[in-house]
């Protein structure tokens, strides 16, 4: 390693309730990719916007370049050469790329010349970039490459990066890791967070662990086993789910040509979409956000309305059957969004337990609510589910993500679905929560019932899925056993990525290479 | 009913007058709304630049004087509204419309004494040469000074927002205040000048009321412009060039109306004194394809 860039000493950051950084002390050499790894809640986000002056540490200090660091705002730290890449895109939908990229800089160059040097420095990185489009209108890769180009026009020593890959395609990120590879050669340093090992093996020098806010452990990610830093991370030993192989049920799901127009303006159109789904099976659909998955549950949830024979439930159209009457039958939905769509966060667990279970579980007598019902209904949800909480009475808000998460699916599953459609099952929770939900919906398998899982995490669908398909700007892809299918293949399947070229300099790293360390991301043992 | 009595180029020429009003409150709330913040306390805040404005002008006997007065006083309103707001986070609904009440009462409180007094006279300038121009001259260029201090401001905040640095981080801390946040910039300070320039701009609107339209106090004068002000905004798309021309539709169905109601058109009254509000906003609606600024009223709370 060469000599240090930024050295932590002590830092610590309490909120009120919850200590985010207790005593964190490392440090990053010059060109080095140094990971930090954690949990959900782990304190990673604390302590980078602390780096980044957007939090103020209650003690310890920071020495970037041998000199005492105390950024007051990022402003103050983005002169001293610390840019910041937000795993919430912090850009502005209505504004062009080149008006977002002024936002963040401090000394901006002149309208003119910027427009010049976003075309220079995005085809240096091989990032291309038009300044004049409107960034609504951009993917989410496109909408990342304007994060990371406004941090490379401003010549960073150091790079931050939250979560980066959670919204691009397998090419995407092989196109982020080259960049970064090629900015690791000219000296930069990047601080790169996730939770997804197997990029970080891929990608990284060091890596440093938190857990619950302190440093539990410093690894070099290449010789250290994904499990074990998986563990490190978590503090126990993970349970990998177990998959029984199940007989062939009969059909309980068939779309036919599910055609539906975007339902608005930024929405996908659903495309002549084909699937059967059977019995004691998991058909999992991948893809990236944006390509129709929010339409499409849309449609099997009834929140949006197609031709009745589109949709088929066990062979009965139920394509124009609104919400309720599909639920009471039988078709149950775990949307995406837990606060604000699958749970109303401002009302108790009783009270949303109710709302999806009330035809199901007979909760209302003649519209009359059955509450201790609905209490008893809660509680046993509680149970089954291991959800950590005082008690029904709580409101879905005061729930941590995955506690939620947790509610919300078994909510699902305990009113004895025959078809069960979650998208994004795991989205922003532990890694001990998200194997409990898995775990749950392969046992809902075994009992019979039909799955459906929409995710954008490839390993979370190749680890539960029997079939698996792509949706892609509102098509699905005939699908595919998932047993034995290559990310390469997968890659294909989702398309996607068609207008990035490769960067223009002698980048480090083969395509292989690249390409095993997405096989190698299956790391939960 | 007598068409021949309509003289054209008065008519034209006292739309400019009567859209100033709407043109300055619309204006400013235009910058407060791209800073992403709903003042609906347009109304509460032009009556009180109107009797701010007729005070300090009696007083001083000049109408520049009262016009900075009306400024100030339709500031110091809106600096209320901010600080409830922004710094106290209450809801920006409620509180608008409590200050449209608030300052309706505060409005006629302070004007008691000075009901039926005449204001000072504001003369027309005659711009010289352009003034002499047979038809547009007088249509255009023989007006009082606050209809070109009405445009000039709409042109600067034009040029302000699509030109400068400061229009576009105002246009980002709207956008998406956490964003703009994270990026360093300063939300509740913008949001704050942005509310403090919509009150001045709102209390300039009601003392063109007061000291020139009418002009003399009366109680409730505003009568709801400062509404149609907020609603011309909207249908402009949050645009200056569109709020211009918005204003300037109300402005001439308002006079041509009256002028129809003089000549005695067979038409209940009641239609024609509508006709401004619909024409206005049927033709902003047709045009209309504007996005409201993202954080537009949602409440912005740093900690997080």
């Amino acid at each position: 390693m060469t000599e240090t860039l930024l050295a932590l000493e002590g830092l610590t950051k309490a909120y009120p309730g919850v200590v985010a950084n207790r005593n964190v002390s490392f440090s990053i050499g010059r060109g080095e990719i140094h990971a930090l790894l954690g949990e959900n809640g782990a304190g990673k986000s604390t302590l980078v916007k602390t780096i980044y002056g957007l939090v103020k540490p209650d003690s310890g200090s920071m020495i970037l370049n041998g000199a005492t660091f105390a950024p007051a705002d990022p402003g103050a730290a983005r002169r001293a050469g610390v840019a910041m890449v937000f795993q919430h895109f912090s850009l502005f939908d209505a504004m062009t790329v080149a008006e977002n990229i002024v936002l963040g800089m401090d000394i901006p160059p002149s309208p003119r010349a910027i427009a010049g040097e976003v075309k220079r420095v995005s085809h240096l990185y091989g990032l291309p970039l038009d300044p004049d489009r409107i960034v609504g209108d951009l993917s989410a890769g496109e909408r990342q490459r304007v994060e990371i180009i406004r941090c490379l026009l401003q010549d960073p020593k150091l790079l931050i990066m939250d979560e980066p890959t959670s919204v691009l395609t397998p090419q995407e990120v092989d196109i982020l890791f080259t960049t970064l590879r090629k900015l690791s050669a000219e000296g930069t340093a990047i601080l790169y967070i996730s939770h997804k090992l197997g990029e970080i093996a891929a990608l990284c020098d060091t890596a440093t662990v938190l857990r619950q806010g302190q440093v539990v452990g410093t690894c070099d990610p290449r010789q250290t086993a994904p499990r074990e830093m998986a563990e490190l991370m978590v503090g126990t030993v993970l349970q990998s789910p177990v998959r029984a192989t199940r007989p062939e049920g009969p059909i309980l799901l068939a779309l036919r040509s599910l055609t539906a127009p975007a339902p608005q303006q930024f929405g996908t159109a659903l495309k002549g979409i084909d699937l059967i789904v059977r019995g004691g099976e998991v058909v999992g659909i991948g893809g990236v956000a944006g390509n129709g998955q929010d339409e499409l549950v849309a449609a099997l949830s009834g929140e949006m309305s197609v031709d009745d024979g589109m949709v088929l439930l066990a062979d009965v159209p139920v394509g124009r059957a609104p919400v309720n009457a599909r639920r009471a039958a039988g078709l149950l939905c775990g949307p995406e969004e837990r606060l604000g769509h699958a749970a109303a966060p401002d009302m108790t667990l009783t009270e949303n337990a109710l709302m999806t279970g009330v035809a199901r579980k007979e909760l209302a007598n003649h519209g009359f609510l059955r509450w201790p019902a609905a209490r008893d209904f809660a509680k046993e949800i509680i149970a089954a589910f291991d959800v950590r909480t005082p008690g029904p009475e709580n409101t879905a808000r005061s729930l941590s993500g995955g506690n939620l998460q947790k509610f919300v699916i078994g909510r699902e599953i305990m009113q004895d679905p025959k078809v069960l459609v979650v998208n994004q099952p795991t989205w922003g929770v532990d890694a001990a929560a998200a194997a409990a939900i898995r775990q749950a919906l392969l046992t809902l398998a075994d009992q019979g019932v039909a799955v459906v899982v929409i995710s954008q995490d490839l390993d979370e669908l190749m680890e539960v899925s029997d079939r698996f398909c792509a949706l892609t700007d509102g098509r699905l892809s005939p699908s595919r056993p998932a047993r034995g299918l290559t990310v390469d293949e997968i890659g294909m399947m989702l398309g996607g990525a068609h207008d990035l070229e490769a960067p223009h300099l002698g980048a480090s790293g083969s395509t292989d290479e690249r390409l095993a360390s997405h096989m190698k991301q299956d790391t939960r043992p | 009913m007598d068409l021949s009595s309509i003289n054209p180029i008065l008519l034209l020429a006292s739309l400019m007058v009567a859209a100033t009003p709407i043109l300055l409150a619309a204006i400013g709330e235009l910058v407060v709304e791209r800073a992403g913040v709903l003042n609906l306390g347009v109304e509460g805040m032009m009556i009180t630049g109107a009797v701010c404005g007729f005070i300090i002008a009696v007083a001083t006997g000049s109408p520049w004087l009262g016009f900075v007065g009306a400024a100030i006083g339709g500031a110091m309103l809106s600096l209320l509204f901010g600080v409830l707001t922004q710094f106290l986070l209450s809801n920006q609904v409620a509180t608008g419309l409590a200050l449209t009440l608030f300052g309706l009462g505060l409005s006629a409180l302070m004007g008691q004494n000075y009901l039926g007094i005449r204001a000072p006279a504001f003369p027309d300038i005659h711009v010289p040469l352009l003034g002499d121009i047979p038809v547009i001259g007088p249509i255009v260029f023989q007006h009082d000074p606050m209809v070109y201090v009405g445009l000039f401001i709409v042109a600067a905040v034009w040029w302000f927002l699509n030109r400068t640095r400061a229009g576009l981080v105002l246009r980002a801390v709207g956008e998406n205040h956490d964003a703009a946040h994270a990026l360093g910039y300063h939300v509740r300070q913008t949001r704050l000048l942005a509310i403090m320039f919509g009150g001045a701009c709102a209390g300039l609107g009601g003392a063109y009321l007061s000291l020139v339209r009418v002009p003399q106090w009366t109680e409730g004068m505003t009568a709801g412009a400062g509404w149609i002000a907020l609603a011309i905004v909207v249908f402009a798309s949050w645009r200056p060039g569109r709020l211009l021309l918005g204003a300037y539709i109300f402005g001439g169905v308002t006079v041509l109306q009256l002028n129809l109601q003089a000549a005695g058109l067979a038409v209940p009254v009641e239609y024609l004194s509508m006709s401004p509000y619909l024409a206005t906003i049927a033709v902003l609606v047709i045009m209309s394809a504007g996005r409201a600024p993202g954080s537009l009223g949602r409440i912005f709370h740093a900690a997080r």
